[in-house]
């Protein structure tokens, strides 16, 4: 009995000891909840604030200036555009500038006395939170004007729900998840492949070889970019076939934005792979990136329900821009060009990553 | 062209405080067989790393086959092949592949790289195995592949890290008839190993300890230029006479061989086999006879001093 404690101790202080010497997963265990329970406390806040909108008033009378105050100070939009044409608002819409637009007739004033509607909310209905928050201004009560109105019969606003009519969240967690499958099989796959040839010894060989840190980069990530064209073919097959989410977008639109994600997602996997020293330091770093990914990139709460710190390290992971990207060509049938300002963080971000992790790998054991 | 593949002035090597290898002086013939005698920790590995570039030196000059390493060590990687000590292909690809991909990193072009596999498979009699796995091979069957491998650009200075330590002492034998096949044909070779016998086919041999260079030359003259004399004592009580013996200054060392003792007795004692019987009483009826010096006996003679 007493022999089986001594044992049982020896195992123990062993394996204390060898954790407090393995800094990363230390790190890891401290940092895990940390960082974590701040992001989910922070991420999950169903209260959705400062939707980014735009408003075409095409009264240009006092009285759509006071509607659109009223609007304004409900905290719900952040009016963000202001446009001549629903046409424009609908491009800015379909590029992901704002989520919804505020359009004011030529007669607003008549409507007013006459008690009719008073003008339309076009709304990118792919996210049920948004469209939800926005529905909810339909019945808006009045006040703020200083002369009589006529009191409503029904709504103040008419709703028209873009790319998602129906409701239905599938719609746009399908291509949400795109995003966070492949950020977690591109990432695990690549943080796994610089230490995986390191902890079975090939490492010492392949750097003795002549060939060069960016070509190893490279070449290491190509084949898996293959792999992550065919999860996004089963993600999307099977979300159209099976839960009806609409493709709008062009197939080569769809196909070369996941490669700029996957190539973002491979390479962060890379410089990963240039920092860990065993597979499970890999292997926990990945979860690490892949949590945040789930709960800050737009997948499970609007970008706008977030608060500014979140919103800052959302900007950071590949994952949110890709929400973003994919989201607009899927849904909306936006294309790169539409949405060059993800476009272009993905590309910069994945020639970053290559590059830092080339210069961390170093062909010497110095 | 110098007639040296190597050549390494005063080289230092430290990690952090530590020394691994301190003021290493090295020559190393074209076409010779250069070997590196110690024990595991004696700066063996790290002197092979420093001199293909894998570690940057501390201080000192390296330079490899006309190039300055650490700074041209990528020009270095052709001319070179690399044997690490512990296996370092891919075990979950067949022979012929991992073969195939080194000859690729190499640029070798499709076709000499085909010949150049064929080739390799019969010298090294992996031919029949060929489509089989790495994993489940023998230490003696990848210890052939490493050396194809490592020989497949055909080098002109083969380093080879500990290359028999995994294997049998048959497996070695021919190992080393194929290390003078390719020294034959103009490879220049530098190997380690804490195996004697191993050392001793070597044409020229460094001693290495705690990151000292103690003795190096033929194997041959460093054995004939020892100083001491061996005496072989068969005798009873072997372990308390060789305590007696180590206290003398004049004995080297004592080794203990099955029933008998090897002495290695400072060679200014003129009749070593007389001095013994002099001094030691015991020793009067034992069998005593001179033996042959061995590459140990010189190991034991030049090191033992700072050993950790």
């Amino acid at each position: 009995m007493i022999q089986s404690l001594v044992r049982m101790k020896a195992i123990m202080m062993k394996e204390i000891r060898q954790l407090s010497r393995d800094r990363i997963t230390f790190g890891m265990v401290v940092m895990i909840p940390l960082i974590q329970l701040l992001l989910f406390g922070f991420a999950i806040n169903t209260d959705v604030r400062d939707i980014p909108v735009a408003v075409v008033d095409q009264s240009q009378s006092a009285a759509g200036r006071v509607l659109t105050e009223s609007v304004r100070v409900t905290q719900v939009v952040n009016i963000t555009q202001r446009y001549a044409t629903p046409q424009e608002a609908e491009q800015a819409i379909q590029d992901g500038l704002v989520r919804a637009a505020l359009i004011l007739p030529a007669d607003l004033t008549q409507r007013m006395a006459q008690g009719r509607v008073l003008g339309q909310w076009i709304v990118d209905g792919s996210d049920t939170m948004i469209s939800g928050a926005i529905k909810a201004l339909q019945n808006m009560p009045l006040t703020d004007f200083d002369f009589e109105i006529k009191p409503q019969t029904h709504k103040t606003f008419e709703v028209a729900l873009f790319y998602n009519p129906s409701q239905r969240s599938a719609v746009n967690i399908v291509p949400g998840l795109l995003g966070v499958i492949l950020t977690m099989t591109m990432i695990l796959f690549t943080s796994a492949a610089i230490v995986r040839e390191r902890e079975r010894g090939n490492l010492e060989l392949l750097i003795t070889t002549p060939i060069h840190s960016l070509e190893l980069m490279i070449a290491k990530i190509v084949p898996y970019i293959f792999v992550g064209l065919i999860q996004v073919v089963i993600i999307l097959g099977l979300g159209h076939f099976i839960f009806g989410v609409p493709i709008n977008g062009a197939l080569s639109q769809i196909l070369l934005g996941t490669l700029l994600f996957i190539s973002a997602s491979l390479t962060l996997g890379l410089v990963i792979s240039t920092i860990a020293i065993t597979q499970l330091q890999a292997m926990q770093m990945t979860v690490f990136i892949l949590l945040p990914s789930i709960l800050l990139s737009g997948f499970m709460f609007p970008y706008e329900a977030m608060p500014i710190a979140a919103q800052w390290i959302s900007e950071v992971l590949p994952a949110t821009h890709f929400m973003r990207l994919i989201r607009g060509i899927v849904l909306r049938g936006a294309d790169l060009v539409d949405l060059w300002r993800d476009t272009l963080w993905l590309a910069g971000f994945t020639i970053l990553g290559l590059i830092v992790a080339s210069k961390r790998f170093k062909k010497s054991l110095d | 062209m110098s007639e040296f593949a190597i050549q390494a002035r005063n080289v230092v090597k430290k990690f952090g405080a530590f020394t691994a290898i301190e003021g290493i002086n090295l020559n190393v013939e074209k076409g010779s067989i250069y070997g590196f005698l110690g024990p595991n920790g004696c700066g063996k590995s790290t002197t092979i790393r420093v001199l293909t570039g894998l570690l940057s030196p501390t201080s000192g000059e390296v330079d490899v086959l006309g190039l300055k390493i650490p700074k041209q060590s990528e020009l270095l990687r052709l001319k070179i092949g690399y044997m690490t000590q512990k296996f370092s292909l891919y075990d979950d690809l067949t022979v012929e592949e991992n073969l195939q991909f080194i000859g690729q990193i190499f640029g070798m072009p499709n076709h000499d790289l085909r010949q150049r596999l064929d080739q390799q498979l019969r010298t090294y009699g992996l031919d029949q195995r060929r489509k089989q796995r790495v994993g489940g091979m023998s230490g003696g069957q990848k210890q052939r592949l490493s050396l194809a491998a490592a020989t497949m650009h055909n080098p002109e200075l083969l380093f080879l890290d500990e290359p028999t330590s995994a294997v049998d002492p048959e497996n070695r034998r021919e190992f080393w008839e194929q290390l003078f096949d390719l020294s034959d044909q103009g490879t220049t070779i530098l190997i380690t190993t804490h195996y004697m016998d191993e050392a001793e086919r070597c044409h020229r041999l460094a001693i290495m300890e705690s990151g000292f260079i103690r003795a190096d030359g033929e194997p041959e003259r460093l054995m004939a230029e020892m100083g001491v004399n061996i005496v072989e004592v068969k005798a009873p009580a072997l372990r308390t006479l060789k305590e007696k013996l180590l206290l003398r200054t004049e004995v080297r060392s004592a080794a203990q061989l099955g029933v008998r003792l090897r002495v290695l007795i400072h060679n200014h004692v003129d009749n070593p086999i007389q001095w013994l019987r002099q001094q030691f009483p015991e020793l009067t009826q034992s069998e005593m006879n001179i033996a042959r010096p061995s590459l140990e006996d010189v190991f034991v003679t030049v090191t033992g001093e700072g050993r950790q």
